[in-house]
């Protein structure tokens, strides 16, 4: 290997040792430092863009002193990243006699193995699932469903794999097995460092530590969980000489609950965002199972999709019909040495066009606000791909409308895959407000939904089945909130069929 | 759920029959099993990227490397003029330049290599080469390629009695016109082959192939050389389908002409959205049709139109379209027949063997013909299927003259609608759609009869060798490869049954064109039959010499001694199979042997495509129920039944894996999965973040797989049948499914092609 670009030390924790390597540069992925550098194997390229999970590894995380496991893809996410962390791999689970782990032993005895190719990545998803619960105790299909879906198998048709996951709990754990916590945490302890203040790869600290760099290097790559930058360098193959990666920003990795509005830091994972929306909202859980798969969730954060702004990111129809706004931040020179700048805007107001947005080249997406539900709120989120789980919507409508007295008080509509950017469908919400929510106000707002957009075909779905579907979309909102039930496949996940015997 | 029962395997005292593990099970586990890119690299290893033409059709008139050269780390750059022997593949047509020359032919047309120090520098110079094409315009519709008379091949029509007649005095005629899409096989490891240069000019090739002997064929053909000096070795693939038996062959030779030119070893392993724009896919087809039937249903004339879309070379998309003439009948017994099947030019990737090989779609004419001649009469679907199956004492010949002699389709058909309880479901889901305004749910039950044989006779061979070593541990080689199917697995279970020794004391080890020559690829469902049988004559061949032996100690007759639970019993002695092993080596016994077997019963004429091409058929069902939402085309796969027949099983965990996962995949291939190409030829959807194969979430719960329990009629190995490829048309009952989900909202399953996303049942629903 000899990077064009510079390197910097990275450190790891593996198998309760630390490993250490020099001269990695900023835009390596975790993947090749494990299988070209460390000639680890075990752990698979399949697609090299987070949507296979031939790659998941397991990360240790230390949060507020306890160590916290997640599955993620490996392909694209930038080894530095996981500096300071712990790091598991297929390889590294088994008992130092051999023994399998339950979440291996499991996936043998269910058969759930055949050309093995994605069997890795399977066995670090189920390691993953045996660390956050008590050893694999009480695994449902469903779960076990939510948490593979970010893990593509070719040749088994999947059953024996959701047996694995749902039996590896009834396994015994060899001696040897099990994650020892203690020597973990000392581990990583011993392995936290003051960040350096120049090197390549920069994960500042602080929040002003971050912006301050930020100022420094306008032309740095910024990351956050890296799941779409990943991809423009494994490719686009593209080269960042320096990097500027906000996870590690302490003020950042909350979600903090006002009166009105919960604000998400921008360091927050995918899972850890939804959580605290679904928290507020109950009805959100199925969409946010929905987006991408469980490793692309625990690397992603809310804060880069949104600072992404891809016409195609499915967080921001739902947070627009929110009324969620963004902080963006940066430092700002004074004459004491400086103090952080902010602003705040609706997110709506944040995207100029494909990709592009008002950020100054200083700034920083820091937090997303949203407001907590209302008494009158009716809300949903409509999701249409073509496959269920870990798919990119070809439509995404957000709905939310205050009806009170029969009539629509307020209407906030966000829509995704119809523009060139997420949008507010402003005319439809128009149609909506002041109006008595009835089925011909709806009729009327569907023909001024479908009218609002000129959608494009694309390899997703034709301009025709995504006009068609806008509207229809609008109609299903009121026929739910006519109390109409099992009219959302999506509620009906798990549909039985009709006469069969168990 | 299908789990085996594992007290079975602690049980048995016979290998073959229960359900053991996957050989590789514990190492696949453990990241421990080595596939090709794991292999410890040899100094000096180059990693090679390929440079893709972006044109669909143009004249070449050059490549310009100059700029990707020049970058840091790139150490040389093959093109056409490199290639020592022939730069034209061996392939069927002998149609396919190694590297473009003079034209391109497709979007991903490979026109070189470039070779670097690492993979990434590899594919970042890729990009830099600079293509000097005059764009032609292209031809990217099987339909345009028809028009223009544009084949890869010439036509094929198979006809028996009058079709035109029959259908003129048919009590009613329906007509019909539809498509259904391609498929990528998604292998989970991507296409790669790691080249090292020996001494003497031979040479060393790792493919992740299903075909080594092919690819040791082709790479000795390019480079100028005789077979001998090109070894080929496989251990095993992360998943092959059909798409590592001549594509591999394209990546071992580019691989092959860079390493003899710059005296390295070189590894290309293809980059996914490079494997999706290079290799060859599942043929996308067209048919039109006509068909007549009376009132109850029965067929009595079809006249039957396909178009395959074989893309740019004729590939393997002769003997793919042949298969689909071969099971356009699927279960039913077609009288007055006229297939016509026209092999088109397209300027697309070039189609090639996907599971099934053309079986599906034959298949799925005859089976969406069948639901509308129901629907047409307003009869259920299943009466209008059982009414047209094949008969046993007449009504028994296929359109192509063979007889089906072990015909079990009625009792399997009817033991699934009672098991799975179709009749009272179909009757309880017309009730539940009445009341429901906005999800409608559907049902059928469809069949598959598969036949089991490469249409080329030739291929229908296998050799195998098995070694005995002095500690009484066992070696088995053959030429089949091992791509997850379980191959390896059944094979050592049949040797250690032959030997009458535990299974664990039998090693199978990698497919080596080094150890059993001309090979046949790994295809057509018939790995275990070919090369299971072969490695059974080699074990007997050693069995009988060590009988022999104990005979002449014993004196008894050779036919007397006995081969179970490790041990070896004449009628006046029992030893331990080690004992006797050392004692027959020390008494100078061959202790090792090939084997060879040929299919026998078939034969067929390639001209008129009559006779017996298929040694014997398999046969299964599959019941689905889904439900579709009218307001989107969205839709769930709420349970499926499932009875196959595998004849008598030398493991049933496995079979029921291959049953499970090629259900899911024809699934897939019917409902998600879809190639979108723009109107330039560019192949959109060449990623799985756009290439959506079924995921966890698409499995139902109701997902039940059951084994019908007779043996092949006819004598193969251990009584067994094929399984990898027949279960793939089950998938068809989720599509007719869909059709029928769609008929009960009102709207129009005619309307509806293949893959039927959400948006096409949509389309078929309400029309937009």
């Amino acid at each position: 290997m000899k990077p064009q670009t510079s390197g910097q030390t990275l450190r790891f924790v593996r198998r309760g040792e630390t490993v250490t390597l020099n001269h990695v540069a900023p835009d390596r992925t975790l993947l090749d430092v494990l299988r070209e550098d460390l000639h680890l194997s075990a752990t698979k390229e399949g697609c090299g863009e987070g949507d296979c999970g031939a790659c998941t590894v397991v990360l240790g995380e230390l949060v507020d002193g306890q160590l916290r496991h997640r599955a993620i893809n490996s392909c694209i996410r930038m080894a530095h990243s996981v500096d300071g962390m712990a790091v598991y791999t297929a390889e590294d689970i088994a008992a130092p006699t051999g023994e399998l782990h339950p979440a291996q032993e499991a996936m043998v005895q269910c058969h759930g193995s055949q050309c093995g190719f994605c069997t890795p990545g399977f066995v670090m998803s189920l390691f993953g699932m045996y660390q956050n619960t008590d050893k694999g105790q009480g695994i449902t299909r469903e779960q076990a469903q939510v948490d593979l879906s970010g893990n593509l198998c070719r040749c088994t048709g999947y059953r024996p794999i959701l047996d694995a996951a749902q039996q590896m709990g009834d396994l015994p754990l060899p001696a040897g097995c099990a994650v020892d916590v203690g020597a973990t945490v000392a581990a990583l302890k011993a392995l936290k460092k003051k960040p350096a203040a120049d090197t390549p790869y920069l994960r500042p600290t602080t929040l002003s530590a971050l912006l301050q760099a930020r100022a420094a290097r306008p032309k740095a790559q910024v990351v956050a969980g890296c799941t779409d930058v990943g991809l423009w360098v494994t490719k686009q193959h593209k080269r960042f000489e320096q990097v500027l990666d906000v996870t590690a920003a302490r003020e950042l990795q909350r979600v903090e609950t006002y009166k009105h509005h919960i604000a998400i830091g921008a360091a927050v994972s995918l899972t850890d965002a939804f959580a605290a929306l679904v928290k507020e909202r109950p009805q959100l859980k199925t969409f946010s199972q929905r987006f991408a798969g469980l490793p692309v969730r625990n690397s992603g954060t809310l804060g880069g999709n949104v600072a992404n702004g891809s016409p195609i990111g499915d967080s921001m129809p739902l947070l627009i019909a929110l009324g969620a706004s963004v902080v963006l931040m940066r430092w700002k020179k004074t004459a004491a040495g400086g103090e952080i700048a902010h602003r705040e805007l609706r997110l709506e107001d944040l995207y100029t066009g494909y990709r592009t947005n008002v950020m100054r080249p200083d700034e920083l997406v820091a937090w997303i606000k949203v407001p907590r539900p209302t008494q009158d709120e009716k809300l949903a989120v409509y999701k249409i791909s073509k496959r269920f789980d870990d798919d990119i919507s070809a439509i995404c409508l957000a709905i939310r409308l205050e009806i009170a007295g029969g009539v629509v008080r307020s209407a906030s509509i966000g829509a995704g895959g119809v523009a060139a950017t997420p949008a507010r469908a402003r005319h439809t919400e128009a149609a909506l407000l002041g109006q008595p929510w009835t089925e011909d106000t709806v009729m009327a707002a569907m023909d001024t939904l479908r009218g609002e957009f000129q959608p494009i075909s694309d390899m997703r779905a034709s301009a025709a089945y995504r006009h068609t579907v806008l509207g229809n979309l609008l109609r299903r909102f009121w026929l739910e909130s006519q109390g109409q039930q099992a009219i959302n496949l999506e509620q009906l996940n798990g549909l039985k069929s009709l006469e069969v015997t168990a | 759920m299908n789990a085996p029962d594992l007290k079975l395997v602690a049980d048995s005292t016979r290998a073959a029959g229960v359900s053991r593990f996957h050989e590789s099970a514990r190492a696949q586990v453990a990241g421990t099993a080595t596939y090709i890119d794991d292999i410890p690299e040899v100094r000096g290893t180059l990693h090679a990227a390929p440079v893709c033409s972006p044109i669909a059709h143009g004249k070449l008139k050059g490549l310009d490397a100059s700029a990707a050269l020049v970058l840091p780390g790139v150490q040389g750059f093959v093109s056409a003029a490199d290639i020592p022997g022939d730069p034209i593949l061996a392939a069927f047509g002998h149609d396919e330049p190694v590297f473009a020359q003079d034209k391109v032919l497709f979007i991903g047309q490979v026109g070189g290599l470039i070779l670097a120090d690492d993979a990434m520098t590899a594919r970042r110079a890729a990009r830099l080469v600079k293509w000097d094409i005059e764009t032609l315009p292209p031809v990217l519709t099987p339909q345009e390629a028809h028009a223009a008379q544009s084949y890869v091949l010439p036509p094929v029509h198979v006809k028996r009695g009058d079709a035109a007649a029959a259908l003129a005095r048919a009590p009613h005629t329906l007509e019909g016109r539809f498509e259904v899409g391609g498929q990528e096989h998604l292998y989970l490891e991507g296409q790669i082959a790691y080249v090292l240069p020996l001494e003497q000019n031979q040479w060393w090739v790792y493919s992740s192939t299903q075909h080594p002997g092919e690819v040791q064929h082709w790479v000795s053909h390019v480079l100028g050389l005789h077979n001998h000096a090109v070894k080929v070795e496989c251990r095993r693939m992360g998943g092959g389908f059909g798409g590592k038996e001549t594509q591999a062959g394209h990546l071992a030779v580019w691989a092959a002409v860079a390493a003899q030119k710059l005296k390295r070893p070189v590894k290309l392993r293809l980059d996914r959205d490079d494997d999706f724009m290079i290799t060859g896919k599942r043929h996308p087809f067209a048919y039109s049709y006509q068909v007549g039937f009376d009132d109850s249903g029965l067929l009595c004339g079809l006249k039957l139109e396909m178009l395959a879309n074989c893309g740019f070379s004729a590939d393997l998309s002769g003997p793919v379209a042949d298969r689909a003439i071969f099971h356009a009948d699927n279960a039913y017994f077609l009288e007055d027949v006229a297939v016509s099947s026209y092999r088109c030019k397209t300027n697309t990737q070039s189609h090639t063997a996907f599971r099934g090989f053309g079986g599906p779609q034959g298949v799925i004419v005859i089976e969406r013909i069948m639901s509308d001649i129901a629907r047409h009469l307003g009869l259920d679907a299943l009466d209008v299927r059982l009414r047209n199956l094949y008969g046993i004492e007449n009504r028994n010949v296929t359109h192509y003259q063979m007889q089906v002699e072990d015909n079990i389709l009625e009792p399997l058909m009817t033991t699934l609608a009672q098991t799975s309880r179709y009749r009272e479901r179909h009757e309880a889901i017309a009730e539940w759609n009445a009341s429901s305004s906005v999800i409608k749910r559907g049902i059928a039950l469809t069949p598959v009869k598969f036949g089991i044989s490469f249409t080329a006779t030739l291929f229908n061979q296998a050799g195998a060798l098995v070694h005995v070593y002095t500690d009484g541990s066992v070696q088995v080689n053959h030429g089949g490869t091992e791509m997850g199917q379980g191959l390896n697995t059944k094979v050592a279970a049949i040797v250690a049954d032959e030997l009458g020794v535990p299974f664990e004391r039998v090693l199978s080890t990698a497919s080596d064109t080094s150890k059993v020559p001309n090979a046949s690829a790994t295809a057509a469902s018939s790995g275990t039959d070919l090369n299971g049988r072969a490695a059974q004559f080699a074990a007997r061949n050693v069995r009988d010499n060590l009988a022999s032996f104990v005979a002449g100690l014993d004196g008894c007759g050779a036919g007397a001694v006995r081969f179970v639970n490790g041990q070896i019993i004449s009628p006046s002695k029992t030893r331990q199979w080690e004992d006797v092993v050392g004692a027959a080596y020390a008494n100078r016994i061959q202790l090792w042997s090939d084997g060879f077997y040929r299919t026998p019963k078939i034969h067929y004429d390639k001209v008129t495509m009559l006779g017996r091409p298929f040694y014997y058929f398999s046969y299964g069902a599959a019941c689905t129920e889904v439900a579709i939402d009218t307001l989107t085309g969205e839709y769930r796969v709420v349970a499926v039944d499932i009875l196959h027949d595998v004849g008598q099983s030398i493991n049933p965990a496995i079979d029921i894996g291959q049953i499970e996962g090629a259900f899911v995949q024809g699934m897939g291939w019917l409902t998600t999965e879809q190639l979108v190409w723009n109107n330039k030829g560019y192949l959109q959807t060449h990623a799985p973040s756009t290439y959506k194969i079924p995921a966890t979430g698409d499995v139902p719960e109701h997902f039940k797989v059951a084994l019908w329990p007779e043996p092949n009629r006819e004598d193969n190995v251990f009584g067994s049948k094929a399984v990898g490829e027949p279960p793939f048309m089950l998938g068809i009952s989720v599509y007719e499914a869909l059709r029928d989900a769609v008929a009960q909202a009102g709207g129009q399953p005619d309307a509806m092609n293949a893959p039927a996303t959400a948006e096409e049942v949509l389309r078929a629903v309400q029309g937009f």
